[in-house]
């Protein structure tokens, strides 16, 4: 099949579909109401369940019941919504089920306002919720990779029993581009009869499973917290995902910027480079695991003066490339709140203000 | 080499479906696009816009303040935009509804009434599509085929608007060329 | 010699850990003999509540979820929605169904999803130590209401049967209690009929069961027994308020 024009926020519905999952709960938010009403029209094509809950709280509780009792499930939102889905993110994570999450993010705090932001990040990868865990975070920079990380979200999500958490902005959801469904990322959905309370006869079991996040024997919480902590380890080794760009060039700058911004800056590294200056960049693809030892590598390459955190917020990331950089260069924050995106020129000009 | 095409005027002026279908037309060609539309409070009845970039590269920021070329559709949207227009680049305005020009000596200005154009076919709201195709026509940012081609493949799934939107398409490719 | 008594297949043998006086136990044998009876219990599953009964996978032997505070009628849609085939209960107090979870359960009732709900009604906080709950009554001492609560301030308690049967979607609502023996077969009559209109694919059911709560109460089981049926009963009026018929 070639390529076809679409919207990210309908393509990210539809490739929910391609990869197998055929339920969703939602509740509508600008700016990604279009997966809602996408998929109002196609699930009930292919069989599949849609329904519109009566508050973000609810849905989260929808995703967390249908996860598990093992089925295959999402949903999609935007800042103030994901705030709202937190307390269920924190059950279905203690809970270890599987369950996928698309946060098309937009300003804050607040009501903030519905252009593209990164305002989300810190809720993103330190958890969000109570409780001590973490989502696998994959930030796509258009919309062709939105489509292959919602089709990898499922078996991650899986594979882990924990939720994937899809962060976008207003661009990547309302922008059209031509996109592919990659047939080679189908997958069939996994045997979950050992944990999933789908039933005692579906299983043709005599045991009864229990889908829970209540421990109250310290000494079993404690266990519990370490096997969660030994999955965030095994993701960090076997699923962290960025892109290194211009990145085996003798470059005097080292920017890390992740979806929408990481655009603008690689058109600006793009034009630096015409005008003979060499600008690397770490693109972060998951933000959860955080690519911390490709950007300290790349951070300390004697050529490198400077390392630049540029991401539509205050400075969030920042903290976790200072924790890469470890003091061995300095790092300094770009960016923008509003939802006024930086331009390439805006970047090259800070680039060349460090050097 | 990257462009972008601004589109802009009210909402229900087919604004975004122009865009769309340039869009569609420059893949078609075998070119890189991305097409960004205002959305929000602001699409209910006020100014809608949308930005089509176009390159022979993948594009990297879509996000551009100085647009290469401007199809204006109404008065706000002229004002607001030609000012940012890259020098050089071409400004289709919809003389039907916009009695002021660009006010730029440094682009190819193209006073088109859309809207009459359209009126006199049948249709006002085929304006869009005459624009669309002055712009084009103007512009030769894909080749007319192509974008015939396109409007037609567009159209096809609703027949009772496919005859006069080509005839729109003749209509706004005559009124580029009879202007130069 | 033929058993004519005997625990039903679908209790556990574990111990309950609830208070001398208090229904769950009682409530909890309900529902495991009307499992039982209609034969459901291997496609059966639970969603366990925040409240004194949040350890209710303990007792009832099937699948069972656990809901944060008010969550269940949510959880329940979810699964409902994704696996029609399993039968969906949700065991839910006051506080967690009439306060935090209100939204939820209209939600839920309005939309007509299949499963069943057991609504347990002790007028009270049981689990956190006896605060007040939408449901206490008029003068009501509890730990936050320590001068009784008073109505000009918090309003007059809910009445969650009343309320549901409001809804215009069709479903069956129903109130029961099990605070003297008279009164426990037709609770059991009830909750079975409940579980029976979901095999059925037929309707929403939510069966209120106004119960006590001595501990927190302050009352012996004898005369919590005693207050429940002079001052709850006759503002929580007991039968149906709505049937699908």
């Amino acid at each position: 099949m070639g390529k076809v024009l679409m919207k990210g926020n309908e393509a990210i519905a539809e490739a929910a579909v391609r990869a197998g999952c055929l339920n969703y709960f939602a509740y509508p938010i600008t700016p990604q109401s279009e997966i809602a009403e996408y998929l109002s029209r196609r699930l009930p094509e292919v069989g599949g369940v849609f329904l519109q809950g009566e508050s973000e709280v609810a849905v989260g509780y929808m995703i967390f019941g249908a996860s598990g009792c093992g089925q295959r499930v999402f949903t999609s939102t935007s800042s103030p919504g994901f705030s709202l889905m937190s307390e269920a993110v924190s059950y279905i994570t203690g809970a270890e089920c599987p369950a996928v999450f698309v946060n098309i993010v937009r300003g804050g705090p607040g009501l903030g306002g519905i252009l593209p932001s990164q305002a989300d990040y810190f809720q993103a990868v330190k958890g969000g919720g109570h409780g001590d865990y973490h989502l696998l975070v994959m930030a796509p920079d258009g919309v062709q990779e939105a489509v292959e990380m919602m089709m990898m979200a499922f078996p991650l999500a899986e594979k882990y029993r924990n939720p994937v958490l899809i962060l976008g902005d207003g661009l990547i959801g309302q922008m059209m581009e031509p996109v592919e469904f990659p047939e080679n990322l189908r997958s069939e959905p996994t045997n979950k009869d050992d944990w999933a309370s789908n039933g005692m006869a579906t299983r043709n079991s005599d045991t009864p499973n229990l889908v829970k996040s209540l421990f109250l024997d310290p000494r079993a919480l404690n266990d519990h917290n370490l096997k969660l902590k030994a999955k965030y380890e095994r993701m960090m080794r076997e699923d962290l995902r960025y892109e290194a760009y211009n990145a085996d060039t003798d470059y005097q700058a080292l920017i890390v910027s992740f979806g929408t911004m990481s655009r603008v800056c690689r058109t600006a590294i793009d034009a630096l480079k015409r005008q003979g200056i060499e600008v690397g960049m770490i693109r972060p693809q998951t933000l959860f695991p955080f690519p911390e030892k490709a950007i300290h590598e790349a951070a300390i390459r004697p050529s490198c003066k400077v390392v630049l955190s540029i991401e539509l917020n205050m400075g969030q990331m920042l903290e976790d490339v200072q924790r890469a950089v470890l003091g061995e260069r300095p790092v300094h924050w770009h960016g923008n709140a509003g939802g006024d995106i930086p331009s390439p020129e805006d970047i090259m000009d800070l680039v060349k203000s460090f050097l | 080499m990257q462009r972008e095409v601004m589109f802009a005027g009210f909402g229900g002026q087919g604004i975004l479906l122009s865009g769309k279908i340039l869009a569609e037309a420059a893949m078609a060609e075998g070119l890189e696009v991305a097409w960004i539309p205002s959305y929000g409070p602001e699409m209910r009845g006020g100014t809608a816009y949308c930005l089509v970039a176009i390159s022979d590269q993948p594009i990297g920021s879509p996000i551009v303040r100085t647009p290469s070329h401007l199809v204006a559709m109404n008065r706000p949207s002229l004002v607001k935009f030609a000012p940012t227009i890259k020098p050089g680049g071409v400004i289709v305005i919809n003389s039907s509804i916009i009695d002021i020009g660009s006010n730029r000596s440094d682009v190819d200005e193209l006073r088109v009434p859309v809207t009459d154009i359209a009126k006199e076919l049948g249709n006002v709201r085929a304006a869009n599509i005459v624009a669309l195709s002055a712009f084009v026509a103007r512009s030769r940012i894909v080749g007319l085929e192509t974008f015939k081609n396109t409007v037609d493949v567009e159209f096809a799934k609703k027949p009772d608007l496919r005859s006069i939107n080509l005839a729109a398409v003749e209509a706004g490719i005559s009124a580029a060329l009879k202007d130069r | 010699m033929a058993k004519t008594f005997q625990k039903p297949e679908s209790l556990t043998d574990r111990y309950m850990h609830y208070c001398p006086g208090c229904t769950h136990g009682v409530i909890h044998r309900l529902v495991a003999e009307a499992i039982d009876e209609l034969g459901i219990r291997k496609r059966t599953v639970g969603i366990a509540p925040v409240g004194c009964a949040v350890m209710v996978y303990d007792y009832i032997a099937c699948d069972f979820q656990e809901a944060a505070h008010g969550r269940a009628p949510a959880m329940a849609t979810g699964i409902k929605r994704v696996r029609p085939d399993l039968i969906v209960f949700t065991y839910q107090g006051d506080g967690d169904l009439a306060s935090i979870g209100m939204g939820e359960i209209v939600h839920a009732a309005n939309r007509g999803e299949k499963f069943t709900t057991i609504f347990v009604n002790n007028a009270i906080y049981g689990m956190t130590g006896g605060q007040m709950a939408p449901t206490t009554m008029p003068g009501q001492k509890t730990t936050t209401s320590p001068m009784g609560r008073n109505v000009d301030e918090v309003g007059m308690p809910i009445r969650i049967a009343e309320l549901l049967s409001s809804l215009v979607t069709p479903g069956y609502i129903t109130r029961q209690t099990v605070i003297r023996p008279k009164y426990i077969l037709k609770a059991k009559e009830a909750i079975k009929r409940a579980f029976a209109y979901q095999v059925e694919g037929k309707c929403f059911s939510l069966v209120e069961v106004v119960s006590t709560c001595p501990t927190n109460w302050g009352m012996t089981p004898v005369e919590a027994v005693d207050w429940a049926e002079k001052t709850m009963l006759p503002y929580y009026r007991l039968g149906d308020f709505k049937t699908p018929e």
